[in-house]
């Protein structure tokens, strides 16, 4: 199949391009940017006038579901959701039932979202065994199986004894660790920010030092053993100084924050709307604004969606009964391009932190459109805008505090290995 | 974003918390029970307000006391009422507080009285219920006690007319305290200008001088020549812990003695929302001395109640 993108304006964060290129593909891979290879004739031309061909998405979290709640998700509904929302790589966090700490589910795993032939499929491995926090996982076992790197996804961190042994132990063999910063014993019956919301609707808070706490003994684990962590999920001001001033110290660590924090803060929580129960919590305006600076700083690498479909009697409940998350992979672009306009942030910038600096987080060579590449393409329209019902979104959670908003930017092609996936042209 | 407890017209068609309430409705509310008082007084208690409406005590939380005065306040109103006592192990054996509301509604429940140890439970039944059925929160969680705010914005009201010129205190477990934050809200918006709340740091949310009070940990500043004295009861389990070391050392430094209560104006109120602890919130001697109107407040509360459940019913007096 030779494809050929005609007439788009090809953003590639990567190599820095923002101009009008036409792209040829070729048996999966760009065989041509800007003018065809010597005897290119294509199978299938897409006009891509008046959008951008941008890389595919790489989003750092995203849970399916599978396996164990597959009545809140399938691998085939959420796979579905990410190629229609642009994303063709993403994380997904080892909190399945079973979680994702023995081999054979990872290699399931992998198997069937490669028959499905959609998005490409990147495993966390538990970082400890059933994610429990007391024994290490096989890692290595793990890492052949395909896992990237290991992690507790929103599991407390094991106490710092484990927690020392499990980064020195991923050091030794090279393994980066994924780690959600927050103290377990500071966060205990907590489902929002500690702050004036919280008191006044008399909901439990979880302190912003939870988060900084958590951070600085990870930070002074790492200054030890020279692990590369990732933080996921900041969601404070002075979590993100701390990862700016360890970056500059030259630690080995990278973040990421959820585009929901990147653009809502707990006032938004209204009159106890279970949509607006996140983990980590909402916080503050402030808080919110720092996570934006440190975006827009490099700081933050990336930005994630961390989906995570929650089926609707799971939310019909009081607030802190209400089960956390929101869905979010056919929104990591909208939301992305809504704070890039909001923040004045240019489109080469702002789509770097969904492809080139994710992917450069994961280590995976893809994230751009360099000659050679596998082509994984998300074609846009940012001029249009989408509506967020129920009924638009494909995931089969509806869970998201964006219902009802009209978000820039859809998505009209997503090709992943040079196949087109998705494609929803203007009728 | 509309208040969830007013109408299109402004009209209060639920009773979920006192934050944001105009203050016209509060004062409607208070001056109704006023009127409602006599009726508590006469030989023959009842006004036919409510005939023919059902109300259900929802209970999720146990509750004597405030269920009880509900009831009476609905029965005095001429309400059929049913009360239920809904343990957590039907809602562990599957039902949702919403099924279990639904369940209710079929049988025609006009208005429901609800607690819930969920703060925000009231709100999203509010949100579910068929717009003719109205929902009053009778305790919910951390968040709101609109009626015993109510009762008490009575009480102060009662002894003290004008709003406007007063010095009240808080005292004890504003953490944990549902009472407080309605309290809080009920005469911020009535204008009183002068309210403390007085603990420990460990007992005190964080922020809470947002809602526009005072922070006081010293008991004895925080009580000079205040007006009103609402003491918290401190629940047993916050007794000790990481909250608190021990009820008597609690009781040295925020329990309220004839000796503190000197500090306060000479006419100076006292006022408990119940059930008491003698000896770690309130001396003996002040709980039932010449200042307390611990017992006024309970009258007062079914009066309150009946004026709340009228005004939802549309059948205001």
């Amino acid at each position: 199949m030779k494809i050929h993108i005609k007439g788009g304006r090809l953003v590639d964060p990567r190599h820095g391009l923002d101009a009008p290129r036409d792209l040829f593909i070729a048996a999966g891979r760009i065989v041509g940017i800007g003018a065809a290879p010597d005897g290119f004739s294509a199978n299938r031309v897409i006009d891509a006038r008046g959008l951008v061909v941008a890389p595919g998405i790489v989003d750092l979290a995203a849970r399916l579901r599978e396996p164990g709640f597959e009545h809140k998700a399938t691998l085939e509904s959420e796979m579905r959701a990410a190629v229609a929302g642009g994303v063709t790589t993403l994380v997904v966090p080892p909190d399945t039932d079973p979680p994702l700490d023995e081999p054979g589910l990872v290699e399931m795993l992998k198997h069937r979202a490669k028959s499905l032939n959609l998005a490409h499929l990147h495993p966390l491995g538990a970082l400890t065994a059933r994610m429990e926090g007391e024994r290490l996982a096989e890692l290595a076992e793990l890492r052949d199986a395909g896992c990237v790197a290991f992690s507790q996804a929103n599991a407390p961190l094991p106490g710092t004894e484990v927690l020392w042994r499990a980064l020195q132990y991923a050091a030794t063999f090279g393994y980066g660790v994924w780690l959600q910063p927050q103290d377990p014993s500071l966060a205990r019956g907590g489902v929002a920010h500690d702050g004036e919301v919280a008191t006044r609707l008399g909901l439990g808070g979880i302190p912003s030092f939870a988060e900084t706490i958590a951070l600085a003994t990870v930070l002074s684990l790492v200054r030890i053993t020279g692990t590369r962590v990732h933080f996921c999920r900041l969601s404070t001001a002075e979590g993100v100084a701390m990862v700016r001033a360890a970056k500059r110290e030259g630690l080995p660590v990278s973040a990421d924050v959820a585009a929901n924090h990147v653009h809502l803060s707990d006032i938004d929580i209204g009159w106890f709307d279970a949509h607006f129960h996140l983990v980590p919590p909402l916080r503050s305006i402030r808080d919110r604004d720092a996570l934006r600076a440190g975006l827009a700083d490099g700081t933050i690498d990336a930005i994630c969606s961390d989906h995570t479909p929650v089926d609707e009697d799971a939310k019909l409940l009081p607030f802190a009964e209400s089960e956390p998350g929101a869905v979010g992979l056919e929104l990591l672009l909208p939301l992305t391009l809504k704070w890039a306009a909001d923040a004045k942030v240019s489109l080469v910038d702002a789509l770097a932190r969904i492809t080139s600096d994710p992917a450069r987080v994961l280590r995976i060579g893809t994230g751009h459109l360099g000659a050679g590449q596998v082509a994984d393409v998300c074609v846009f329209d940012p001029a249009a805008h989408v509506r967020v019902t129920p009924e638009w979104l494909r995931s089969q959670g509806k869970n998201t505090p964006f219902l009802g908003y009209e978000l820039p930017g859809a998505v009209r092609y997503t090709l992943v290995a040079g196949h087109v996936v998705h494609e929803a042209p203007l009728a | 974003m509309r208040n969830p407890q007013l109408n299109a017209k402004g009209e209060l068609r639920h009773l979920l918390t006192i934050e944001g309430l105009p203050r016209e409705i509060l004062l409607q509310i208070l001056d109704t029970a006023k009127s409602f008082l006599g009726v508590t007084e006469r030989e023959v208690k009842k006004v036919p307000l409510l005939r023919g409406k059902s109300v259900f005590n929802l209970f999720f939380e146990p509750s004597t006391r405030t269920r009880t005065t509900f009831e009476i306040a609905a029965k005095r109103l001429s309400a059929d009422v049913v009360n239920l006592a809904i343990s957590t192990s039907s809602q562990t054996k599957g039902e949702t507080l919403l099924d279990t509301v639904d369940n209710l509604s079929a049988m025609h429940a006009d208005m429901f009285v609800v607690r819930h140890a969920s703060s925000g439970a009231p709100f999203l039944i509010a949100g579910h219920v068929k717009p003719h059925v109205h929902v009053v929160n009778a305790g919910d969680g951390r968040h709101a006690h609109p009626t015993q705010g109510l009762l008490d914005a009575y009480t102060i009201r009662h002894y003290k007319q004008d709003f406007t010129r007063l010095s009240v205190a808080i005292v004890g477990d504003i953490l944990h305290s549902r009472v407080a934050r309605s309290l809080i809200h009920a005469l911020t918006t009535l204008g009183t200008p002068d309210v403390r709340v007085i603990g420990p740091q460990t007992l005190l949310p964080t922020g809470v001088e947002r809602l526009g009070v005072s922070v006081h940990h010293d008991m004895a500043a925080g009580l000079r020549d205040v007006d009103v004295i609402v003491m918290l009861r401190l629940q047993n389990e916050r007794m000790r812990g990481p909250l608190l070391p021990s009820a008597g050392e609690f009781f040295k430094a925020y329990g309220l003695t004839p000796e503190k209560l000197a500090l306060a104006k000479p006419d100076a109120i006292v006022m408990h929302p119940g059930p008491m602890n003698r000896g770690v919130e309130i001396d003996s001697s002040v709980a039932d001395g010449a200042q307390a109107v611990i017992l006024p407040q309970v009258t007062f509360g079914i009066a309150v109640r009946m004026a709340v459940m009228s005004i939802l019913a549309g059948a205001s007096a």
